[in-house]
């Protein structure tokens, strides 16, 4: 290879941010709207898995319980919108179908757009936040932690389904038929710009969990993970830490529900459902547990997976994601970003016969006609000393 | 001279089973103690009162005065007493001199989030990786360390949490003759500065630390003096060698002492 065939130094420092910003501005171009509403939808998802990989690959806490904080930035935005394109005096319209002939009261600061803003992530984080240090006091943790965290989901779920009077019940709040500055939520135009403002924010909060995670705090929650008594006997207190990434996760989440809202027109319950959650730590799974990048990558990919396949085959998709997650359970344990980074690629092409690349020049260490040389010149006693001098 | 800690007739049941009955014991300040006895003797439970993870059934912890008996472990810690554990346990996923870095830092979240490590915390963990001879080593995960590689990794843990207090539970467990060695002159060191106490089976390790010896016994102290005085002890020697127990002929006695000959404890 010639010097001069290397890229410059600005691209190879740069090249992932290029790929992207390059991906972001041509694919609403080249993709139909309805897929590139699809991946959308699926990039948003990204972030609710950084905060599944923030709390879960970095700190041990293995939530099924996401889809709470998921789910309340998903309402947090739909109940505003549902007022948004009202006249004065008007009610959202499911609420003439309950007789209810008021806003209830805590739909009122709902339409406020910079109380929403705030909302979407700061009502999630108080709930997690509060959740998070109830359970992490009375040190729960483990499959405990796990246990409860879903049993809350279930609540969650059972209230919201519940309350038609309040929040539309079963039905959810549809959001597509919203106005916002003027635009349908729902038009092609609206929703190539909501395309934008995810790649924004997935870069965001991956930034965010990258300044969480890169330092001595980064250091602190493998610390929690991997012995979290000794921390303790160390004068850190862990209840301080761990709250805190599960409320950040918390609000991830909720930024995560609001884009899929607004990106798939209706925010329900089924949110909150059990299975959902369970998916995200399956993408996360998939992706690599404690890589930013592979918790991104698995919401992604795993979503386009199935609905790719639920198209062709809908019966199918169940067994392919079982499947999938037995297979980086008993083969990938660090997920494929884990794998990739470990060398995965070469280690397939090196079964084929394919020798790895190599700094040095490991073809003449194994030519014979090599060996037999250096034996010759040194003998073989010292060429196995300086095989154990390497270190 | 204050005393810097002190238990008064501290007892742990755990379902009834007394794994301290009536212990009292006092530490004055910059002395260094031997902790001895059988296998089941209490020595890792007492650490854990001292630590704050288990809250005596009755009596009382004082530390410089001050009751430690409901406190938390991470509170017990911040007041100056560090604990070594008995099988290494540093953060495997990190690397030696992270995991230093842990040991250095202020504990608050925001602290680490918000500020780096000052120039002279870096200078300590720098100084402490040489000290334990682990510099070369500074970039590995502590999971691929060696054993010996380990309990040194923690002692150096230990020590940059700069504690007044050191408990520590069988520092040479594993170790070479000459590590052995070397841990013994490093707490040797400590003592003065720093308060510390060794809980160890290696008698002869105990014999080279020429300090005060305590000796338990089924949760309680059964002797206190120097390492000639304990040795010659009937009733040491009668826990050792389980004389008056209901031990079967031919079973090893409940061995504190696994690799010497129990001719060893004859004065």
């Amino acid at each position: 290879m010639s010097v001069s065939a290397t890229p410059p130094a600005f691209v190879r420092r740069w090249w992932p941010w290029i790929l992207i910003v390059a991906a972001a501005l041509i694919l609403p171009v080249i993709l139909p709207p309805f897929r590139l509403n699809l991946l959308g939808r699926f990039l948003s998802l990204g972030i609710v898995a950084l905060g599944v990989d923030l709390i879960w690959g970095y700190t041990g806490l293995l939530s099924l319980g996401q889809g709470i904080f998921f789910a309340l930035g998903g309402y947090a935005l739909g109940m505003h919108l549902s007022l948004n394109s009202l006249e004065p005096g008007q009610l959202p319209e499911f609420f003439g179908l309950y007789g209810v002939n008021s806003l209830p009261a805590f739909w009122q600061p709902f339409t406020s757009p910079l109380f929403t803003l705030a909302a979407i992530w700061v009502i999630p984080a108080l709930v997690a936040g509060i959740l998070g240090f109830l359970v992490f006091r009375n040190r729960i943790k483990g499959v405990y932690f796990s246990i409860l965290t879903q049993a809350a989901l279930l609540v969650f779920f059972n209230f919201f389904n519940g309350q038609q009077k309040l929040i539309n019940g079963t039905n959810g709040l549809k959001t597509d038929t919203a106005k916002v500055f003027g635009a349908l939520v729902g038009s092609d135009a609206m929703q190539r710009n909501l395309f934008w403002l995810t790649v924004l924010l997935v870069i965001a909060a991956w930034l965010l969990c990258r300044w969480l995670t890169s330092g001595r705090f980064g250091d602190a929650l493998v610390a929690i993970r991997d012995d979290e008594p000794r921390m303790r006997f160390t004068g850190y207190n862990p209840t301080a830490y761990k709250t805190l990434v599960f409320t950040v996760a918390g609000a991830l989440a909720g930024i995560s529900g609001a884009l899929y809202t607004v990106q798939s027109g209706i925010i329900s319950p089924q949110f909150m459902a059990v299975p959902f959650s369970i998916e995200m730590v399956i993408w996360v799974a998939v992706g690599g547990r404690g890589t930013l990048l592979g918790a991104v990558l698995g919401a992604v990919l795993i979503n386009y997976a199935k609905s790719l396949i639920s198209e062709q085959l809908p019966e199918t998709w169940l067994f392919v994601q079982g499947a999938l997650f037995l297979l980086v359970v008993t083969a990938l344990p660090d997920g494929l970003v884990g794998w990739w980074r470990q060398g995965g690629p070469g280690h397939i092409l090196a079964m084929f016969g394919w020798p790895p690349r190599s700094a040095t020049y490991p073809g003449l260490d194994l030519d014979p006609s090599m060996l037999a040389e250096r034996e010759a010149l040194e003998g073989p006693s010292s060429s196995d000393s300086a095989r154990g001098g390497e270190r | 001279m204050t005393t810097l800690l002190e238990l008064r007739g501290v007892s742990v049941s755990f379902d009834g089973f007394l794994a301290l009955n009536d212990l009292n014991l006092s530490l004055q300040p910059g002395e260094l103690r031997a902790v001895i006895g059988p296998n089941g003797a209490g020595k890792t439970t007492f650490l854990d009162v001292i630590t704050g993870k288990v809250r005596p059934t009755q009596g009382d912890v004082f530390f410089r005065g001050r009751s430690l008996v409901g406190t938390s472990e991470h509170r017990i810690a911040r007041l100056g007493i560090g604990r070594k554990f008995q099988t290494p346990r540093v953060y495997q996923n990190l690397t030696a001199r992270r995991n230093l870095e842990l040991a250095v830092s202020d504990r608050s979240p925001f602290d680490l989030l918000f500020r780096g490590l000052d120039g002279s915390s870096q200078d300590r963990v720098a100084q402490l990786l040489k000290v334990v001879g682990l510099a070369p080593q500074a970039q590995q995960l502590a999971g691929g360390l060696s054993h010996g590689q380990k309990q040194w990794l923690e002692i150096a843990m230990l020590l940059a949490q700069d504690p007044d207090l050191l408990l520590v539970d069988e520092p040479v467990a594993g170790l070479s003759d000459e590590e052995t060695e070397r841990t013994g002159e490093l707490l040797r060191s400590l003592a003065g500065d720093h308060t510390v106490l060794v809980i160890e089976h290696d008698m002869e390790f105990i014999r080279n630390l020429d300090s005060p010896v305590t000796v338990l016994h089924e949760g309680h102290v059964l002797c206190e003096g120097s390492m000639e005085a304990v040795q010659s002890d009937p009733r040491v020697i009668d826990v050792y060698l389980g004389v008056d127990d209901d031990l079967e002929p031919g079973i090893a006695p409940p061995s504190g002492l696994p690799d010497r000959p129990s001719s060893e404890l004859q004065p």
